[in-house]
């Protein structure tokens, strides 16, 4: 069984809405988090991502102007000067298995559809401090590995050449996101 | 904590880098023996402690979240269906059906998460009937406003799976040649059951 230092870890939230930043601010400050900085834009949270460094990044999909979606693609920069291996919890709205593929191939770590409880945030991030992925580089891709299950049997156009292949044993990003809260 | 680049692995295959470096993380974490467990705090339980000591700020958020939502509908009776007036109507509406359950009206949640679904997949949103979007609206300002009058449990969500009801009905004729809406429409939504 393993406990968070969560008064070592810093993070950087973001939400157009002031009252989901709140919740959020009250659940890591339970957890026992110290450092938690906000932003209410993608914009926004690039900047702060480049200048706090943070730990771990929990961003909202939708929102105005710069979406969490292009904040998870613009982190995920394997040129980047920046840091582009932070794991990315996608806290949202939208819950539609569509949309967990479309977050994973954007290279987000984790999905947590909302509503939000106490208990789904802090599996996620036991989840990325403990479990941490390897990250894969391919002409359309930079991220985590998006395998997490035993199938070998996938012969689709993206699978990966060369080299035996490893597997890590996690349930997938869909089925974390449908199992409850 | 920052990354020492120099302790990153990097393995070249056909297509494909597989990049892995020390958790840069492992120095938070703490191995617990179980039987110390018991003598621990609980984090999760001390989070829901504290969610619940803001819930006597749920009720004025939801009715701020309800009246942008109202505004969102307005600019759109007033002005049309612009395309920022529109995303403003569904970012409304997307807020509350995240909110909702947690400020205490799942019922509201579900009725903005049918609203979302007509924006997001009606194939024109201006020849979407109208009541269809004022109904929703009015029923989620019905459920926040009157939630201490209503038998909240069973008229609100009678309320609300009517409305989706009828939503899905429109969406599911009005996509009838567009099979990749048809398929959104039908899939079965990942939330948790409230």
């Amino acid at each position: 069984m393993f406990r968070i230092d969560f008064n070592k870890l810093r993070f950087l939230v973001c939400d157009d809405n002031p009252h989901m930043r709140r919740i959020l601010r009250t659940l890591l400050h339970s957890f026992g988090a110290r450092e938690v900085y906000e932003s209410e834009d993608g914009a926004t949270a690039l900047e702060m991502y480049s200048h706090y460094v943070p730990d771990i990044v929990i961003t909202d999909w939708s929102m105005p102007i710069f979406d969490g979606l292009e904040l998870a693609q613009m982190i995920r920069q394997p040129e980047s000067k920046g840091n582009p291996f932070a794991p990315i919890i996608m806290l949202t709205g939208h819950s539609e298995k569509r949309r967990v593929t479309v977050a994973r191939d954007a290279g987000v770590t984790e999905f947590l559809a909302k509503p939000i409880s106490a208990k789904g945030l802090y599996q996620r991030i036991l989840n990325v401090v403990a479990n941490p992925r390897p990250f894969i580089k391919t002409k359309t891709y930079f991220g985590p590995d998006r395998r997490r299950n035993t199938s070998n049997a996938y012969i689709g156009p993206e699978r990966r050449i060369g080299g035996e292949v490893e597997v890590l044993q996690q349930p997938s990003l869909l089925d974390k996101a449908r199992s409850s809260v | 904590m920052a990354i020492d680049k120099r302790d990153i692995e990097i393995k070249a295959f056909a297509d494909h880098h597989v990049i892995t470096q020390p958790n840069p993380l492992r120095k938070v974490l703490r191995r617990i023996a179980e039987k110390d467990l018991d003598n621990l705090d609980d984090p999760v339980a001390r989070a829901e402690k504290a969610l619940a000591g803001l819930s006597g700020e749920f009720k004025a958020w939801m009715a701020i979240e309800a009246d942008r939502l109202s505004a969102a509908h307005a600019a759109i009776l007033s002005d049309g269906f612009t395309e920022e007036a529109c995303e403003e109507l569904f970012r409304a509406a997307h807020d509350i059906k995240g909110d909702a359950a947690t400020f205490g009206y799942p019922s509201a949640g579900a009725a903005a998460e049918s609203l979302c679904r007509i924006i997001e997949h009606a194939p024109e949103l201006d020849q979407v009937p109208s009541n269809l979007i004022a109904h929703h609206i009015n029923a989620i300002q019905a459920i926040v406003r009157e939630r201490t009058k209503l038998d909240n449990v069973s008229v609100a969500g009678e309320l609300s799976r009517k409305l989706r009801g009828v939503a899905d009905e429109y969406l599911t004729h009005a996509n009838r040649d567009r099979p990749e809406h048809l398929e959104a429409i039908l899939a079965p939504s990942l939330a948790p059951a409230d």
